[in-house]
């Protein structure tokens, strides 16, 4: 299963967990697994209208979807899914 | 003519001369200068004409903090805690090492390289390319740290580097340095009251440090009072822990900066990133600032205070701060996404 790694700033969905397993083969489907194990974090990451909000920069392995097929790129069993926040502070 | 050596107003560390005094009281910017570091500091004042047509009555003012020599606001905390080093002797035989999102580490790295001193930064590796890229130029060494872990990450990996070598360092910490906030105290806070000749009513600014808010709040609580009057003083933070309010920190999430005292505030705008993203946006279109994200926040938070008022009939003078230029957050072109993260 793809591995997502969770920044600080949404552990506390996760119990503290800093990477989590989560079923799916294309990012949606990751996505919306990842919230229906743990409530609450998908509207963190996407908008009313489902799409990845504006400030979040969620990569496959080392690529920004953005520059992939963004909620329809494909992950692999060995992906790791990585969900970056902006920078926070001076 | 005094010698090169000098600043055109009279010797370093002599305390300012009658010219530069009155410079500064009439606020005007130096023609010529001694070094860099000179022109930080006493900036304008912009009137935000179309962004306060959404609130009759009240004037909205920003301060252009983009045009300090290095791009930033960081410029002021970043003077006053070298300056401050240098007078106590901290920074002898030592390299300045910090961590910071960016602005700071550009707003060091101008100041080191200017007065000769090497700087070390430690930043989160998803840090924007222009900042990475500006930072290296002035010939400062860059350490990342772990992109998940935010700029929490950064400080505490700075501090390990610290207690591992404390003789190798120096380090300001600008998020406990009293320097940072004095530099707004007795700069920015003072600008911004002879700017609007006493009559700014309300001062509103986003937390990253706190460095701004605090020092500059201070001194427009006692500039105000000393005239029967209180200078209502609000701090921004972004209204979640996961935002994209480059360089805002949101506290009820992260690591508390020792020099925040929340009894310097009147009261605190919870931020949506849409909310300061769309203002960014608008102060492009509409007035010609282009400026960060950061700056959005910021007058979207002066707006609501303006609209507040307007809504209530009472006039206002509310100012706040544009810290930084947009061109600091171009997203990476495709073909530069190898080495913008």
């Amino acid at each position: 299963m793809p591995t997502v790694r969770i920044p600080t700033p949404l552990r506390k969905y996760t119990q503290g967990q800093d990477q989590v397993e989560v079923r799916g083969s294309v990012l949606r489907e990751v996505l919306e697994q990842l919230d229906a194990d743990f409530a609450g974090i998908g509207e963190r990451i996407r908008d009313d209208k489902g799409e990845i909000r504006r400030f979040v920069n969620v990569f496959v392995g080392d690529e920004d979807v953005r520059f992939l097929q963004g909620l329809d790129t494909p992950v692999a069993g060995n992906d790791e899914v990585s969900i970056i926040p902006a920078i926070a502070g001076g | 003519m005094r010698a090169s050596t000098h600043s055109i107003f009279g010797p370093p560390g002599s305390g300012p001369s009658a010219a530069e005094q009155l410079a500064r009281s009439q606020m005007i910017r130096p023609k010529r200068v001694d070094r860099i570091t000179d022109l930080i500091g006493n900036t304008p004042l912009i009137r935000l004409h179309q962004i306060e047509q959404d609130c009759p009555g009240v004037e909205l003012w920003a301060k252009c903090e983009f045009a300090n020599p290095g791009g930033s606001v960081k410029d002021r905390p970043a003077l006053r805690m070298i300056q401050d080093a240098l007078a106590r002797g901290e920074l002898q035989g030592r390299r300045l090492i910090d961590s910071t999102s960016g602005n700071t580490g550009i707003a060091y790295s101008m100041v080191g390289a200017a007065l000769g001193i090497p700087v070390t930064l430690v930043m989160p590796e998803n840090v924007s390319a222009p900042r990475k890229q500006v930072t290296a130029a002035y010939g400062t060494e860059l350490i990342f740290s772990d992109p998940m872990e935010g700029s929490d990450g950064a400080i505490m990996l700075a501090r390990e580097l610290v207690e591992r070598e404390p003789d190798r360092w120096f380090y300001p910490n600008q998020y406990a340095n009293q320097s940072n906030p004095l530099a707004h105290y007795h700069g920015t806070a003072v600008e911004l009251w002879q700017q609007t000749q006493g009559r700014v009513t309300h001062f509103v600014t986003g937390i990253g440090t706190s460095g701004t808010i605090m020092g500059t709040s201070r001194r427009l609580h006692e500039l105000g009072r000393a005239r029967g009057r209180d200078v209502r003083c609000v701090a921004m933070q972004p209204d979640d822990a996961m935002h994209g309010l480059e360089g805002l920190k949101h506290l009820p999430s992260s690591l508390v900066p020792d020099i925040y005292d929340a009894s310097v505030l009147d009261d605190t705008i919870w931020m949506s990133t849409e909310a300061g993203w769309d203002m960014s946006e608008r102060l492009a279109t509409q007035e010609g600032l282009f400026v960060g994200h950061s700056s959005g926040g910021n007058v979207a938070s002066a707006l609501q205070i303006g609209k507040q008022l307007a809504e209530r009939g009472e006039p206002g003078v509310v100012v706040t701060v544009l810290c930084d230029r947009g061109d600091r957050y171009f997203v990476p072109l495709k073909w530069e996404k190898h080495y913008a993260w």
